[in-house]
Formats: C-alpha cells, structure tokens, sequence
C-alpha cells in the first residue's frame, strides 16, 4: 500500500516498453533530450542568442546561422536553444504550484466532508464554468507583471481540477479501516491527512502533475504568444512565434522550429503522462 | 415532478454563476492598477476637469455596491457604454467582430462533426490495428498541440512556403472568406476533434462489447447495418454532450486563432483591448463569453436528461 511499491514497478516495466512500445520510447528520448538543452542550452548555443549580427537580418539557413537569422540578426537555433528554459520551467512551476493547492483542497475537502467539502467543490465548479484561456488572457494582461503573475493566475485556474481529482481518491480512502484506527487513536486532523492518506493517493497525485504540464505548456505558450507573461524580444519559443511571424516565406524556418518543439514537447508529455497515469494510477484504484 | 424540480435547480445553480461571474468582471475596473477615473478617461488629457466628469459619467464617487448594481443593471438592459480608446459604442464595434469569430467557430464544429466522428468510429471498428493506432497517435498530436502554435505552422507550410491558403485577414464574402477561414477553422477545429476522436472511439468500444450488439451481428445483419442501427446510435449520446461542450470552448479558442491569422474578430478585439487597458471592452467580451459557457453547460446538462434515460434515471432518482 506504499507509494514506493508501484514506483519501483514502474523502473522495472521501463526496459520492457522500450522493447515494444516505439511510440513511447521516442517521447522519452525527445524528453530526454530537452531536458538536456533546459539545463545547457545556453552553452549549447553556438552564439549569445540576443547578439544581434546587423549584416544577416532576416536570412534563411547560411553558414554560421543553421536556421537563419530574425529581423534583428540573431540566430535563430541559438534562440531556439536557449528558449528551451523558458518554455518548461513555467509550466513546472505551475503544474507543481497546481499540485500543491490541489491537494491540499482535495484532501480538505474530500476528508473533512460536511461544508467544508460543499464551499470547496462549490470554488472549484465556478472556475470550471470559467473560459480558462481567457481569464488567464484578461487577468495577466490587465494586472500586467511578469511570468509570476501569469503563473499565480494558471496556478489558481488549474488547481480546482487537481482538487476534484484528489477529492475523488480520498473520499474512496475516508471510510478505509486505516483512516478510522488513525482517527481513533487520537491524531489530529492534519497529521491524519498528510502522513496517513496522502501516502496512499499519492501515486494518482504525482501522475497527474505531467498532465497538468501539458496544459500548462500550451497556457503559458499561448500567452507568451500574445505578448504576455515574458517580455518581448526575449528567447521563447512562444514569443519567437509571434515577432518572427513577419518572417513567414522569408525564413519560414523561424517560426516553424519553435511551433514544432512546441508541439513535440506537449505531445511527448502527453504520451508520457497518459502512460505513467494507466499505471501508477490504475494501481491505486486496484487497492492490490 | 422530480423533473421540475431539477431543472428548476439547474436554472439557479446557472443564475448563481453568471451572478458570480458578473461581480468578477465588475471587479476587473479595480483590477487594473492605477485610479479608475484615470483609466477610464483613457488616452484624453487628465485635466481636474476631464477627471471629474469621467467620475460623474461612470458614477465612480458613489460605494463600490451602488456603482456594481447600475453596471450591473446597464448590462442587463444590454446598454454596454463606449470604448474609451475609440469612444464607439461598444454594440457597434461587438456587431462588427462577432460575424468572423461565430463563422470560425461553426466551420470548426462542422469539421469536427464531419471528421472527428467517422475518424473515431472507424477507429473503434478497426481497434488495436494500423488505422486505430494512426488515428490514435494523430489525435494525441492533436490534443496536445496548442492551437496557436498549430495554425502557425498550416500557415508556414500550406500559406507562406507552398502557397495553397491566403495567410492574412478574412477575405470577402461567400466562398472567399470560406477559403480564408479553411486554415483558422482547421487549427481550431483540430485539438477539438481529438477529444472527439476519443470520446467516440471510447464509447463506441463501450457499446462494442455489448450483449445487443453480438445479438445482432448473430442474427446475421450485415456489418454497416450492425454499426449504423445500433452502435452509432448509442455510442452518440456521449459525444454529442462532448460537442456541446465544445461549442463553449471553441468561441475561447477564436482568440488565439485570430491572432494567429490576423483576423478582425472579438478575439482580436479583446487582446488589442486588454493591451490597451480598453476595460469596458474587456468586461463586456469577458462577461459575454462567460455567460456563453454557463449557457452552454446549462443546455448539455438539459438536454442529456432529455435525450438519455439511463441519465434520466441517475439524476431523478
């Protein structure tokens, strides 16, 4: 019943699915690989991504700029590399942010029961009826600010989903012969929240911060896009998206690289996710 | 009765929400930093006297309530005010944007519906083979795809690079603006199709697996018959919830696909006036679209019940 149990599960199936599952294994690669250009991609880079060389603007693929320059001369695979930070470690933070208020909600929620489960699942339908994106849009453009604003605002706008799954889990959990002896014994509620259920959910929680990455790549993508949440002209793919956009049939090759990356990045996190999810998650509403 | 009773609770529950929704987007005015006077009077000179009349014109000196309850009372008499950076009603400019963005959003549902449930019946039919796992892995593509990011590139390839699609605006009337909107319609209906793509493969294999559906196939009916006659229709309830819900989502997405293709349509609209800090214009597209969603989620909640007796009966008791 340890959260460990399906995690080492998970470490020993992995050779296994790279024997059959191709699909997988690329995403894992890719995600491996971007990682990588995350954590050195400014090193990586073969020129500083804001050096602007005034002889090359607005070129396709030459010698020395791989995938062309952009209207100020800057090279367009050393911006592509060094945005690759920016394009993952906000929707970290916010998926982790998500998780953590989520959490703590649903299993508020899902174990205290009575009102307080009422006024917290009441919170989360009313941001459900919400049009996310664009709440999100409105918020972050009208209190202006930078990518903490954009990520408090898709914190709060995730979390009641996190929140009505965990609740979903630990209302299976509250009545569970374990949660009463830790009730009887005398503990106080938090402590029978936190070192009692929550090992037991735990498993669901943690698959379901990929998922929420997902969505928080395509969020905070989109409003980067709109000029949003970063500043312009720094290295983002969103951001190159929309100021290279000018660029399209002259080097088409700025847009597309960062629209690509985009998508692969969300999509192998997709595969990702949905795979982690059927067995870390399928395991919990086993009960083994 | 039970069912008085539970639409009559539906309707509060809706009534609740835009109640909800409106004191959010009342609140956006407060929102914004800066002295509300000064935003309003938006690009005129802030003279003592300019401030003053922005304050007596939108009854700023008054408690925040009273000025919530009028606000409030204007929109419902649908007497929306003007822009403060073009000073244009802003009816006017609503009735000039809207056309392009419902255009859009339609274009994508009738794609979805026209590509989205063929591609997921087929794909249940043809389960675990090639065809499924094509269509499976397109649509994982799919749904995970930013919708911006995924017009941008029908725009490179198919505009800019092979110069199929016109890249910019929303063309004349008939068939040129169904031309100009093909590409928006397609980002836009893409990630919505997914869903479908799933849902109806999902519930499609649901009824696959069913004692009716073996029934008939023993009673040696042909295999359209089989799948037109007993699947389809009870695979269709779910997907026609999803498309319903979809309607809401799609009008959300507009905004981005706008953008993308520089199309004049409320989408636009509300970027351009949420950079300019426009908020009257950004109350009232945001309130609009709000009231939208909880319509739309009112109706797929009726009309479920309608349709669907096993619901019926989960909901009624």
């Amino acid at each position: 019943m340890t959260a460990a149990a399906p995690a080492t599960r998970l470490v020993r199936r992995v050779p296994r699915i790279r024997r059959s599952k191709p699909m997988l294994t690329f995403c894992f690669l890719f995600l491996a690989a971007l990682l990588v250009v995350v954590v050195a991609g400014q090193w990586l880079a073969p020129q500083d991504p804001s050096h602007q060389d005034l002889l090359a603007t607005s070129q396709g693929p030459m010698p020395g700029h791989l995938l062309g320059t952009d209207q100020l001369g800057r090279d367009i695979l050393s911006r592509v590399l060094a945005g690759a930070q920016s394009a993952v470690l906000g929707p970290l933070l916010i998926a982790i942010g998500a998780m953590l208020v989520g959490t703590a909600l649903g299993l508020l929620a899902g174990y205290r029961g009575g009102r307080t489960e009422t006024i917290i699942l009441r919170a989360c339908e009313f941001l459900f009826a919400m049009p996310g994106v664009l709440v999100a849009i409105v918020v972050v453009g009208i209190l202006g600010g930078g990518l903490q604003v954009a990520v408090a605002v898709l914190v709060v706008l995730f979390a009641p989903w996190d929140a009505r799954l965990v609740h979903s889990v630990v209302i299976q959990q509250r009545n569970l012969p374990y949660v009463e002896a830790a009730r009887t014994v005398g503990l106080p509620t938090w402590r029978v929240m936190a070192v009692h259920i929550l090992p037991n959910i735990a498993p669901t929680v943690v698959a379901n911060v990929l998922l929420d990455f997902v969505s928080a790549i395509i969020a905070v993508s989109s409003l980067a896009f709109l000029g949003l949440g970063l500043p312009t002209g720094s290295p983002d793919w969103g951001v190159m998206i929309a100021d290279n956009r000018s660029l399209l049939g002259v080097n088409s090759l700025a847009v597309i690289v960062p629209a690509v990356l985009i998508v692969l990045a969300a999509s192998a996190m997709t595969v990702v996710g949905d795979w982690v999810y059927d067995s870390l998650a399928s395991s919990v509403a086993g009960h083994e | 009765m039970r069912l008085a009773g539970f639409v009559a609770k539906r309707l509060v529950i809706a009534a609740l929400l835009v109640l909800a929704v409106s004191v959010a987007v009342f609140g956006l005015l407060w929102l914004a930093p800066g002295d509300p006077a000064q935003i309003l009077l938006g690009s005129r000179a802030a003279t003592p006297e300019a401030l003053a009349a922005v304050r007596a014109q939108y009854g700023l000196d008054h408690p925040v309530w009273v000025q919530y309850v009028h606000w409030l009372a204007a929109m419902a008499r649908l007497d929306f005010g003007e822009s403060i950076q073009t000073r244009e009603p802003i009816t006017t400019l609503l009735a000039q944007r809207a056309p392009v963005t419902v255009e859009l959003a339609l274009y994508a549902i009738v794609l979805v519906v026209l590509v989205a449930v063929p591609a997921g019946m087929v794909a249940a039919a043809r389960r675990g083979r090639p065809t499924d796992r094509l269509l499976t892995g397109i649509s994982t593509l799919a749904v995970s795809a930013p919708p911006f990011a995924l017009g941008i590139l029908l725009l490179s390839v198919l505009g800019a690079e092979l110069r199929i699609f016109p890249v910019f605006g929303a063309g004349d009337e008939g068939w040129d603006r169904l031309w100009h909107l093909t590409l928006p319609a397609i980002a836009l209906a893409a990630g919505q199709a997914a869903v479908v793509v799933r849902q109806t493969r999902a519930s499609a294999l649901n009824v696959y697996g069913k004692d009716y559906l073996t029934f008939a196939r023993a009673r040696g009916l042909s295999g359209s018959l089989v799948w037109r006659r007993y699947a389809l229709r009870n695979a269709s309830l779910p997907v026609v919830t999803t498309v319903g819900l979809l309607l809401a989502s799609g009008i959300t997405g507009a905004v981005l696909i706008e953008q993308t293709f520089s199309l004049k349509g409320l989408g636009a609209l509300a970027v351009s006036a949420v950079n300019t800090k426009d908020i009257p214009v950004v109350q009232v597209i945001t309130g609009f679209v709000a009231v939208a969603v909880v319509l739309g989620n009112l109706a797929v909640d009726l009309v479920q019940v309608a349709l669907d007796p096993m619901v019926r009966k989960q909901v009624l008791g």
